[in-house]
């Protein structure tokens, strides 16, 4: 490892084909916004379709050319839209974009490791990424349109081209995108996993891990156990695409044919996919909690309340979230009894959920709160936790969700539990450690107005969607005029849209607050939040190795803020015990 | 074009604040100190406003509880429907109360601890009663929804076989629904797709005698006050019938067949007659107006609810609850199966 430092580097080896975790992280991180930017536009197209239906739109037109004749959106582009959006966001920006940018940046940085166990591995994992979102975007352009059967892409509709265009050729570039996605996903995963197994620094016992390595470090684990059941199922649907296998398909008839295909079960891919699909929603949250940890004891000058608690609910959550894929079935005609069974389990996981609300809350409780923008959107990311998950009571019920399965309360669920919590996250996390990856600081003001326009404006789109879904209102439909029961909910859609396009056109202040002062920000200090964690003792300038000398000693927790009889209201991990300490045992 | 302008000015508006911001920042730096440290007046200020927040949002809350009442789950027209709305009730309780508790206090407390140099935070690792105490409320009280949620579930899904139904089918595909009614045997014949021919549209199998008397037909007619077994199926994706009003909601899968039991309460004429329909529907009826739409009556709805292709938008089916008497006259009208080969 030593050695490595006195490799030359050329603009390729540092910048492009990088093996050190600091520059991958960056990698991720800019990518992962690349890709949020193509996603917000594509919910802000929907939108304007949603609110207006069959208004003349001439950036329609622009942008998406003969899939909107007149500047009116085709019902197919409509589903591709959706169905892309939910994919881009879902893993490239909050699995990548997040657990990539974050697990690499901080791993190393905080366990004190001189880089990841394998630095070459985690660059494959970054590039197989970059390829999978290219293959993604290249879709977007294929004649047939890109994949349209929504972001879970049941079959039969997508097995069967003859089922809507984008069943086609986009279809098959969604499915190989997503190839190259899991083996980006697992290369990185296993690297983290070892990488805190083998690599923690003297005196960094697990227990005195960052509550933000045991989120990614658990999320890692998920990854790896999860993903190759969803590489399984769509195996089994480029099988039944190209070689004419049934795993998924039996007596049909499509577009006038009647197929081959005997003795298959579409919901077998369903349970394949949720064997993922529902870890896949801890994968995005646990790291933004395990930032918002950070953050919020960071700047409450307070230890984070309950770390045994937190640590152990993060694990509670990650068990169970690997049986209770079934709640996304419980109308598929799935036996009643095994429907009770996942109601069963999956009310239980808002246990060790509530622990942790409960515990952020406390963690407030007689802080001395720096309200710094990170500080922002992790109290931003508990309000929404909690918003969101409430609705998980009604949704996880399985006689409840008769009632709601698939409509818009869906979508205001998921996107307020997962998409703004961990969105919220991940904007924490710029905010506090762009210091640390750009040796710069971010502009305060600018991400104070950021969070208050986001913060609002995210409530505002989908807080509203829960009416919309208790009145009935399908999700994934093109529009809701052709049901004159729905015409009363118009006015809410319109409401809607006009948050979203002003939320939208907020994250222009992110995107210059960040790129601008990554370039020519203020110059950072070496520990600007007076944090306790080891990243902060590395110098401002990135070196190979991350330590000039030795690999720092680890003597305490990573949460000693505000300790009675310390001067300074922080006490690093690497400061030794006083002999005070020492007697009292803490 | 309005929408357009908005979003001009927004574009505008935003590149008009980055310069002001940018003019304050450098004269920052010209005086030499870092504009980026929260001070203790950021604190006050930003705490503020998170108070301010909490009673923006709680207001916003109440607001759209309050005028958005009419759109609030459509009236139930089933027999589980009410079990299953009682639920409902008391798990939206339930929701509401954790939700009006922790956001204040998530809120509350940011401003109240606001920081400041002077002061300084209390340590506080743990506490091992507390966190016994919300491991357990959530404990018991989730105890109680799970016990309540499946005892719903149950008599929901498993309707007693004694009172015996009356059978239908309901057909999905590439983009419209189909019912088809077993007959005087009250038994559905045999079909499958690879049967499809002409106007054997269903499939159904010639050869199979309780086909003969089977009716297919478009638009779902159902009795009042009896117990109907819907039975699904579908032909080329996966489509799921929704019924909002019946709190009724199933999978029709191709290559299985799903079901689901249900009684409707009410018949297509007592809702249009009942005073919150009327409320809603003119309330409907006004909007529809103003943009010189046809006035609109109340019916019932089977929509697809499982994305399945371009049209999936406006896939549903008409489904009339009538008294047996109007019921029975309406079927006896309905061509059989081989009357219509
Ligand atoms: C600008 C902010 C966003 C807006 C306005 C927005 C809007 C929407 C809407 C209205 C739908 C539902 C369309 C339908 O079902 O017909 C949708 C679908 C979806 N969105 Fe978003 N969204 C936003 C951000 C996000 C984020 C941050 C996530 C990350 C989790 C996300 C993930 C999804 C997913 C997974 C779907 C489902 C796609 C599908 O039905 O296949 N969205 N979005
Ligand atoms: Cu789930
Ligand atoms: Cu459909």
């Amino acid at each position: 490892m030593e050695a490595h430092a006195h490799h030359k580097e050329n603009f390729i080896t540092k910048y492009i084909f990088s093996t050190d975790h600091k520059m991958i992280s960056k990698q991720f991180l800019i990518t992962g916004v690349v890709m949020g930017i193509v996603g917000v536009i594509m919910s802000l197209l929907f939108r304007l379709q949603l609110a207006w239906p069959n208004q003349e739109w001439p950036i329609m037109e622009a942008l998406l050319g003969k899939w909107a004749p007149d500047g009116v959106m085709d019902p197919n582009m409509y589903l591709a839209l959706v169905t892309i959006h939910g994919t881009i966001m879902v893993f490239f920006v909050l699995t990548a974009g997040l657990s990539g940018t974050f697990s690499n940046l901080l791993i190393p940085l905080q366990i004190g490791a001189r880089d990841m166990a394998s630095g070459f591995i985690n660059m494959l994992s970054y590039w197989f990424f970059f390829v999978s979102s290219v293959i993604m975007l290249a879709s977007l352009f294929v004649e047939s349109g890109p994949a349209a059967a929504g972001w879970t892409v049941y079959p039969p509709l997508s097995a069967l081209p003859e089922a809507m265009p984008g069943s086609g050729m986009g279809m098959t570039l969604w499915l190989v995108s997503m190839t190259f996605f899991i083996v980006s996903s697992l290369l990185g995963a296993l690297n983290y996993i070892v990488t805190v197994l083998n690599l923690r620094t003297k005196g960094m016992s697990m227990t005195r891990l960052p509550l933000t390595i045991w989120a990614f470090f658990v999320t890692a684990i998920i990854g790896v156990l999860s993903f190759p059941v969803l590489f399984s199922a769509a195996l089994l649907l480029l099988f039944d695409r190209s070689l004419g296998t049934s795993f998924y398909l039996s007596d049909i008839m499509v577009a006038g044919e009647v197929l081959q295909n005997q003795g298959g079960s579409p919901v077998l891919y369903q349970h394949l996919f949720w064997f993922l699909g529902h870890p896949e929603v801890y994968i995005i949250l646990l790291p933004a909690l395990g930032i918002s940890s950070e953050v919020i004891s960071t700047n409450a000058r307070k230890p984070i309340f309950g770390y045994r608690a937190m640590v152990g609910s993060i694990l509670a959550i990650a068990f169970l979230s690997f049986i209770v894929w079934g709640h996304h079935m419980f109308v598929t005609g799935m036996n009643p009894f095994l429907g009770s069974v996942f109601t069963f389990t999956t009310l239980l996981i808002a246990i060790p959920s509530a622990v942790k609300a409960f515990n952020y809350i406390t963690t407030l409780w007689k802080g001395n709160l720096r309200l710094t923008p990170a500080m922002l959107f992790s109290i931003g990311l508990v309000s929404t936790f909690i918003t969101g998950g409430l609705t998980g009571l009604i949704l996880g019920d399985s006689a409840l969700d008769i009632n709601v399965h698939d409509t818009y309360f869906v979508v205001a669920h998921f996107h307020i539990v997962m998409g703004l919590s961990a969105i919220f996250g991940l904007f924490a996390g710029v905010y506090h450690w762009f210091p640390k990856m750009f040796g710069r600081k971010m502009n305060k003001t600018l991400g104070y107005l950021h969070f208050w326009v986001t913060f609002i404006c995210a409530y505002g789109v989908f807080f509203p969607m829960h009416f919309l879904g208790m009145a009935g209102l399908p999700r994934r439909y093109y529009t809701n005029t052709a049901v004159p029961m729905f015409d009363d909910l118009t006015n809410i859609n319109v409401l809607i849209s006009y948050f979203a396009i002003l939320g939208g056109v907020a994250q222009v202040v992110f995107l210059w607050n960040f790129f601008y002062n990554a370039v020519r920000g203020r110059k950072a200090e070496q520990n600007p939040w007076q944090s306790n964690t080891l990243e902060w003792t590395t110098p401002v300038e990135h070196i190979h190795g991350n330590w000039p000398g030795e690999l720092p000693e680890v003597h305490r927790w990573p949460y000693d803020y505000s300790k009675p009889g310390m001067e300074e209201d922080f006490v690093p991990q690497t400061v030794p015990l006083t002999e005070k300490e020492m007697q009292t045992g803490h | 074009m309005e929408t357009l302008l908005f979003i001009l000015v927004g574009v505008l508006g935003i590149i008009a604040i980055v310069q002001a911001v940018r003019v304050f920042e450098i004269s920052a730096r010209v005086k030499g100190d870092d504009e980026n440290k929260v001070s203790d007046k950021d604190n006050r200020t930003q705490g503020l406003l998170l108070l301010l927040f909490l009673f923006f949002f709680l207001g916003a809350f109440a607001w759209m509880v309050y005028s958005w009442d009419s759109v609030i789950l459509p009236k139930a027209a089933s027999l589980h429907g009410a079990d299953i709305d009682s639920l409902w009730a008391i798990s939206m309780g339930v929701i509401i109360v954790a939700f009006l508790v922790t956001q204040p206090l998530l809120f509350g407390f940011s401003f109240l601890f606001r920081g400041s140099k002077k002061r300084r935070a209390v340590y506080m690792e743990h506490n091992n009663k507390l966190e016994l105490f919300w491991t357990g409320v959530p404990a018991v009280v989730l105890a109680g929804l799970i016990l309540y949620g499946l005892t719903t579930w149950s008599e929901t899904m498993n309707p007693s076989p004694e009172d015996e139904p009356l059978v239908v089918e309901v057909y999905g595909y590439q983009f419209n629904w189909k019912a088809r009614y077993s007959g005087t045997d009250n038994k559905l014949g045999y079909a499958n797709v690879r049967l499809i021919e002409g106007v054997n549209q269903l499939g159904l199998d010639v050869n199979d005698v309780s086909s003969l008397d089977d009716k297919v037909t478009n638009v779902l007619h159902l009795p009042v006050d009896r117990p109907v077994m819907l039975k699904f199926r579908a032909q080329d994706v996966i489509h799921s019938a929704y019924m909002p009003h019946f709190r009724v909601q199933m999978n029709a899968v191709p290559g299985t067949e799903t079901q689901f039991q249900f009684e409707p309460t009410m018949t297509t004429a007592e809702m249009r007659q009942d005073p919150e329909v009327v409320e809603k529907v003119k309330n409907i009826n006004e909007l529809r107006s103003a943009q010189g739409k046809d006035p609109y009556e109340f019916d019932y709805m089977l929509l697809c609810n499982k994305i399945c292709g371009s049209a999936h938008y406006n896939m549903n089916m008409k489904v009339v609850v009538q008294t047996q008497e109007q019921f029975d006259k309406w079927l006896q009208e309905q061509k059989s199966f081989a009357e219509t080969l």
